[in-house]
């Protein structure tokens, strides 16, 4: 059965119609944590797409080997070898980057995403389109982190990757950077205006209540 | 009298779900009515308290810059930092395996009641959040860590009961637009009510 599903719908859907982060509701907590700027958030992203391919990859190969029974602990341990490299790179070549992102990093470990396409992907397919999944899951997750991240530091910050934007006859004019969306608190709501207009388009995704 | 003021404030200020986000995933897809909601918190406590403190003694004794001095001089340059994380998600998921199988055969009822959430725990954020931010802020004594790590964890149960007894009613008494209804809502009530927690920044007793 798993070679009947196409290898560009494994790598595409989870883009928009099966989104990790605003359909399967995974991995919520990275995205509302890091995302005041845009800079952290692309950081973030990258790094969850690099874990997750490779993650896939190798639970795919020893996946017949693993016992059932302890196959949580066996995909952490994997999950979190790799988390430890992504941390010791981003310390010896983007300090600043890897310090905003404080134990957030760290947190990939628990990232729900990962534990769910190990289990849900990696754990019944070939290592290719695990590879795939891997990457298509995590560019889905990069996508919400960056828009969101896009919104919040250009409204909060009046900036883009640290560069302003805003033209200052605005600020002469009046315009004042909205403060709250740099609270986190404001994440949410973006991440609820995403889902509004993700939904509003694809009706079949809407909940009773 | 310090270890109070942190309790308090591990709650109130530094609610894990309203100031960090952390755990995030269980508290959407677990707060559909309170009673799951409230077992669920129960749990993520009980896993905070007992993890908080072993996670403390293994980062000071063990795995700190120059911690193993304890064993003779010779070892006070080792340091095993870079090795905590896989240490902090062992402990993390053998004390879940561990607290699991003491539960089922001592407690059945409560174990009926948590069941299915216990081996869920081992991968809530929340749990290794508060082991990393042990770390971080480098908790001067045990008591510390278990303060903190009670403090958390009932800053999380209130936070999750709270939004199950709300989510509850909506159903009832109020008229989303269809889109938002389901995860969209509880994301914005979240959001209000985290606004709301912040009044309590910079209590102190």
């Amino acid at each position: 059965m798993a070679e009947k599903i196409k290898n560009s719908a494994v790598l595409f859907n989870p883009l928009s119609k099966n989104n990790p982060v605003i359909v399967q509701v995974l991995g919520i907590c990275s995205v509302l944590a890091v995302t005041a700027k845009l800079e952290p958030a692309i950081v973030m992203g990258v790094s969850v797409i690099a874990v997750l391919a490779f993650a896939n990859v190798i639970i795919s190969l020893i996946r017949n080997t693993i016992p059932t029974n302890i196959r949580i602990i066996v995909q952490l341990v994997v999950v979190a070898g790799l988390v430890v490299i992504v941390d010791q790179l981003l310390k010896a070549f983007a300090y600043d980057a890897s310090k905003q992102l404080s134990v957030f990093i760290g947190l990939i470990i628990t990232n729900c995403i990962l534990m769910g396409r190990l289990e849900a992907f990696a754990m019944a397919n070939k290592p290719w389109p695990s590879f795939l999944d891997g990457i298509g899951n995590g560019a889905g997750y990069a996508i919400i982190l960056v828009i969101v991240g896009f919104f919040r530091e250009l409204l909060g910050s009046g900036t883009l990757l640290g560069y302003n934007v805003i033209p200052q006859c605005f600020y002469d004019a009046g315009y004042v950077n909205n403060g709250l969306m740099i609270l986190p608190p404001m994440a949410l709501i973006v991440v609820a205006c995403i889902i509004w207009v993700h939904r509003s388009r694809n009706k079949d995704l809407q909940e009773e209540n | 009298m310090e270890n109070l003021n942190l309790f308090i404030r591990s709650i109130f200020v530094d609610n894990m779900i309203f100031a960090y986000f952390l755990g995030m995933c269980s508290f959407i897809a677990v707060s559909k009515n309170v009673k799951t909601a409230f077992g669920l918190g129960v749990a993520v406590t009980f896993m905070l308290v007992i993890t908080l403190p072993i996670n403390y003694l293994l980062w000071t004794y063990v795995l700190s810059p120059g911690a193993l001095v304890w064993l003779g001089p010779e070892y006070a340059e080792v340091d095993l930092s870079f090795l905590s994380l896989i240490m902090f998600i062992a402990v993390i998921a053998s004390m879940t395996q561990l607290v699991e199988m003491t539960v089922e055969k001592y407690s059945p009822a409560l174990y009926s009641s948590l069941g299915i959430f216990l081996p869920l725990i081992a991968v809530n954020c929340a749990i290794l959040g508060g082991s990393l931010f042990m770390q971080q802020r480098e908790f001067s004594s045990v008591f510390t860590a278990i303060s903190a790590g009670a403090g958390w964890g009932i800053g999380w149960l209130l936070a999750i009961t709270a939004i199950a007894a709300i989510r509850e009613r909506l159903a009832t008494y109020s008229n989303i637009p269809k889109p938002l209804r389901g995860v969209g809502i509880t994301f914005i009530l979240t959001a209000l009510m985290g606004i709301a927690f912040m009044s309590f920044l910079g209590i102190k007793l």
